[in-house]
């Protein structure tokens, strides 16, 4: 036990603080595209893990072939909206339910985004491009500044789009999908505009993951939709927790890319524990049930049969045999 | 105004489920007329509401409002001539949304979404003085979640919106039968008042021979997926229960009659 205490060196764990504090505003990036289907189509999309990977292989794809980063960025935006379309499309014209016409289409992203990357893995020579997103420990803090910043921009977007005529359509969907046809909104449109746009999002997030770590993996998507979702949730949570009935709109999706940081301060303060990396996931996953599970817990201790058994016997309502 | 000719409908098609819900259903409406819909469970009162709006295409029969076939529109296209209430007063409104988003939505009914705001400062105002006349006291609410209403009030606010607009057409499809006896009363009052007031082509579907009597210009009566009795004008006027009973019996015989209609006193 002293042994492995003694290994837990606390200068490590401040110095892997930085390159925490960035992924997980990059995959607030990621969570703030999930939170537009999640939260407001109700839709659970499964294309991100596909999308994201798309992403991260257009960015360095082009990078690789001499391209701007800030240009290969737009690229990879514009690759997730398409995936989004696709999935909106087999959802809505061709009637595939919701998480199966996610995973379609993340299955055939996993074959074309091979084919974007060539090959499995592709790296790029760090040193060789300006990338405005970056591991370099030197360069880090202005890494972290530039995603805050693109972070309030695509904040202030959402919050600008959701108040929209289009925006309000595209909530009255998920709420209520037959009130929103009866209203003249069409909502096959709605669902693939929300789609698109979240998945152009989480494929914005993969190119800047990928610029961030030097390298695009086929791989790099997998469980994407656990991290998004634990980011939102634990966001939601912890919002709510801190703010109660003063949680707003716009607060709701700051706190969003707040639950992306801490779940990566998490992350690396687990890996610091020495947790194996390869169980991450495992515990991930873990995680999220804990937190999708308490409100229904909570609720159902309100309104249990047995609580109420139990009271009836205390209170002497109940004559014992 | 409204013409529907000879609309059939069977769900279900060749299951052991099998049921002729519209059995060629006729019926002329001329501007302005306040028709209700009076029948037993089975009927074809709501499918006929909904073949108007166009939830799902019928078999075989046309729609027409204005002189224009809408048959082949989908749902959202025929929105822009109908304002609807339904039964279950969670269809009318997104419970998530603020009332003046909801009353928002419905006004941009048949218009492109746009990228303009959802919610102008004007619309707001002129929200608050549609609201007064509910006499609910939801003007001071306009950012409550209609979630948080109750059935009436629900009921009360998605008429507004279906109506302040003005629609073609008002579709009411049995939208007091969830509620009380008094709540009822007054979303009845206040239906009375609206398409008074605009002069709405209405149709609106009951179970209770009360409120299909004391409301409107013309009742018609279904059986078995069609029009049995229509009754207008002065004989509207002079209509009792125990006539329209008479009638029923005569159309569609005795044991059609069902407990709802016998006991829809209140």
């Amino acid at each position: 036990m002293a042994e492995y205490f003694s290994m837990l060196n606390p200068e490590a764990l401040f110095n892997s603080c930085p390159g925490g504090i960035a992924q997980g505003l990059i995959w607030g990036v990621m969570a703030l595209g999930l939170f537009l289907t999640f939260k407001m189509l109700n839709f659970a999309d499964l294309t991100v893990d596909g999308s994201l990977a798309t992403g991260g292989s257009v960015c360095i794809m082009m990078i690789f072939n001499g391209y701007n980063p800030q240009l290969a960025l737009l690229v990879s935006f514009v690759a997730g909206v398409l995936a989004g379309i696709v999935t909106g499309i087999l959802h809505t014209t061709l009637g595939i339910p919701d998480i199966l016409a996610g995973i379609l289409t993340q299955i055939a992203l996993y074959s074309i985004n091979l084919n974007i990357l060539g090959k499995a893995n592709q790296a790029i020579n760090v040193n060789q491009v300006k990338l405005y997103f970056t591991s370099n420990i030197n360069l880090l803090n202005k890494t972290i500044m530039i995603v805050a910043a693109c972070l309030i921009v695509i904040i202030l977007i959402l919050y600008w789009y959701l108040g929209t005529e289009q925006g309000s359509a595209i909530r009255a969907t998920g709420i209520n999908p037959n009130m929103a046809k009866a209203q003249g909104i069409n909502i096959n449109h709605m669902k693939i505009i929300a789609l698109a746009l979240s998945n152009g999002l989480v494929a914005l997030a993969g190119g800047m993951l990928a610029q961030y770590q030097g390298f695009a993996d086929v791989n790099m998507g997998r469980g994407a939709i656990v991290i998004g979702l634990a980011a939102v949730i634990i966001g939601e949570v912890i919002g709510e927790a801190l703010l109660r009935k003063r949680l707003n709109f716009i607060l709701r999706l700051f706190f969003v890319v707040v639950g992306a940081v801490i779940y990566y301060l998490v992350y690396v303060f687990v890996l610091w524990l020495k947790f194996p990396a390869d169980d991450m996931k495992l515990l991930t996953a873990i995680v999220v049930a804990i937190f999708l599970a308490v409100p229904y817990l909570k609720n159902a201790r309100k309104n249990s049969f047995r609580r109420l058994a139990r009271e009836n016997k205390k209170n002497g309502l109940t004559v014992e045999e | 105004m409204l013409e529907i000719r000879d609309l059939h409908k069977t769900f279900n098609k060749g299951t052991i489920n099998e049921k002729v819900a519209l059995n060629g259903v006729s019926l002329k409406l001329e501007e302005g007329d306040f028709c209700t819909i009076i029948g037993g469970n089975g009927a074809g009162k709501s499918t006929t509401l909904n073949a108007i709006a166009g939830v799902w295409p019928v078999d075989s029969g046309a729609v027409f409002i204005d002189g224009k076939d809408i048959s082949g529109l989908p749902e959202h296209k025929r929105a822009v001539f109908l304002g609807r209430v339904f039964q279950d007063p969670m269809t009318g409104t997104a419970a998530d949304m603020q009332i003046d988003e909801n009353i928002a939505l419905a006004l941009r009914r048949g218009k492109l979404r746009t990228l303009r705001w959802g919610v102008t400062k004007e619309e707001r105002e002129e929200f608050r003085e549609k609201l007064k006349v509910l006499d609910l006291g939801l003007e001071d609410r306009l950012s409550t979640k209609v979630g948080l209403l109750s059935g009436g009030q629900r009921q009360a606010l998605t008429l507004l919106m279906a109506t302040m607009k003005k629609p073609k057409l008002l579709l009411l499809d049995e939208h007091t039968a969830a509620l009380d006896p008094k709540t009822a009363a007054k979303v009845l009052e206040t239906t009375d008042k609206i398409v008074r007031e605009n002069k709405l082509t209405t149709l609106m579907v009951t179970h209770n021979m009360r409120h299909a009597i004391d409301h409107g210009n013309r009742l018609i009566m279904m059986s078995k997926g069609r029009v049995v009795v229509d009754v207008k004008g002065e004989q509207k006027k002079n209509l009792k229960v125990s006539d329209l009973l008479s009638m029923f019996e005569h159309a569609a015989g005795a044991d059609e009659i069902s407990d709802r209609m016998m006991l829809g006193d209140n």
